[in-house]
């Protein structure tokens, strides 16, 4: 990790003095364990502000969307091909960007840690695979993929698809991760049962919308639940409200997301909100054989047609 | 998203095929009124000003 650091801070401090960018965009150290924040280093001496470690799971392409100047940015493998995703829509240009790859090996779940101990968390030491937790009163070491999170357990993109610079040499990519075992269950259950499954995983949300702004997709100028006018959702905790917000949102993230995971992060009430964004990620892949953010020149199937586009579902 | 499979239908109907939409149209009416009252995404609590 030290290494990845330097690096990050080596490439960050030669573009902005030579001026290739107006800024990099990567992360600092939050200000209480396991919360890194992004951080804009805009002078060569702001630099030294840059981190890296397992808590960078936020999603720093969210901060790209309609820039005008030249931009550094640090990007994990999520990150890249949601930057992919970006420039098919328009939302940046290429050749406004200098990539900073960074070969990703999993970012871990906060919550899973906070849950394993009652007392307050002080610090967390990260050491290669092993995480050391200490408190007041205790410390005790983890292992890192015990606590990983749900989405870099199984992802498999974990190099960056797409970069400029590269902080460390690509690492090896998982083959043998089922990603859709827990979509799998839940599309195994009946249409009641299913009904009841999502007004359950959904009952904690408070609308807060936390998901829909950590998410890079989500940058439309008004969004759909902020519309009065028609008003397409209703405000509310109506439990059908909720589930409308979350099922609309997930159709809004076809064939765009990437499963970066921004989305859960982010919930205050630890909703895994990304069931939903799964299963389209999983039918984009079985009937287009289509994966998100890997290439910026070829068309996402939902802006293109082919005569042999799957239309088993008309009648 | 937890709504009975026959409660969504997609038909392909041109508008010169008046016949076969009004067939469409009253398979899929029958198919509903079969399955009854939809109970899922009904919203439960009363509606505020």
């Amino acid at each position: 990790m030290v290494s990845y650091i330097d690096k990050i801070k080596e490439i960050s401090k030669q573009l902005l003095e030579e001026g290739r960018v107006e800024m990099v965009i990567g992360f600092r150290k939050g200000t209480v364990p396991m919360m890194n924040e992004p951080y804009f280093a805009k002078t060569p001496e702001a630099v030294e502000h840059f981190v890296w470690d397992s808590n960078c799971g936020i999603n720093l392409c969210n901060y790209l969307t309609n820039r005008t100047e030249k931009i550094g940015i640090v990007a994990k493998g999520c990150d890249s091909r949601n930057i992919v995703t970006h420039i098919i829509e328009n939302k940046i240009k290429r050749d406004q960007l200098v990539i900073i790859g960074v070969p990703c090996k999993g970012m871990i779940d906060r919550r899973k840690i906070s849950a394993m101990f009652e007392a307050e968390i002080g610090e967390v030491i990260e050491d290669g695979n092993t995480i050391t937790v200490k408190g007041a009163d205790f410390e005790e070491t983890i292992d890192k993929k015990d606590v990983l999170q749900q989405n870099c357990a199984v992802c498999i993109h974990r190099n960056p698809v797409i970069h400029d610079e590269l902080v460390a040499d690509p690492i090896q990519e998982q083959t043998d991760v089922d990603r859709y075992a827990d979509v799998r269950e839940i599309e195994a259950l009946s249409p009641q049962e299913k009904a009841a499954y999502f007004e359950k995983l959904l009952e904690p949300c408070i609308r807060c919308y936390a998901c829909r702004n950590a998410c890079p997709l989500c940058y439309c100028p008004t969004c759909f639940t902020d519309e009065s006018r028609p008003q397409w959702v209703g405000k509310g905790q109506d439990p059908t409200d909720v589930s409308t917000f979350h099922f609309l949102r997930a159709y809004h993230c076809a064939g765009r997301c990437t499963d970066c995971g921004a989305c859960e992060r982010s919930c205050p009430v630890g909703i895994n909100m990304r069931v939903f964004t799964k299963k389209l990620e999983k039918d984009c892949l079985e009937l287009f054989g289509w994966e998100a953010g890997l290439d910026p020149d070829v068309r996402p199937p939902l802006d293109t047609y082919k005569p042999g586009d799957p239309d088993d579902f008309i009648k | 998203m937890g709504i009975e499979p026959g409660r969504l239908q997609f038909s392909w109907v041109s508008s010169a095929e008046s016949t076969k939409f009004v067939q469409v149209v009253t398979e899929v009416t029958q198919a509903i009124k079969a399955l009854g009252p939809n109970k899922t995404l009904v919203k439960t609590m009363p509606e505020v000003a």
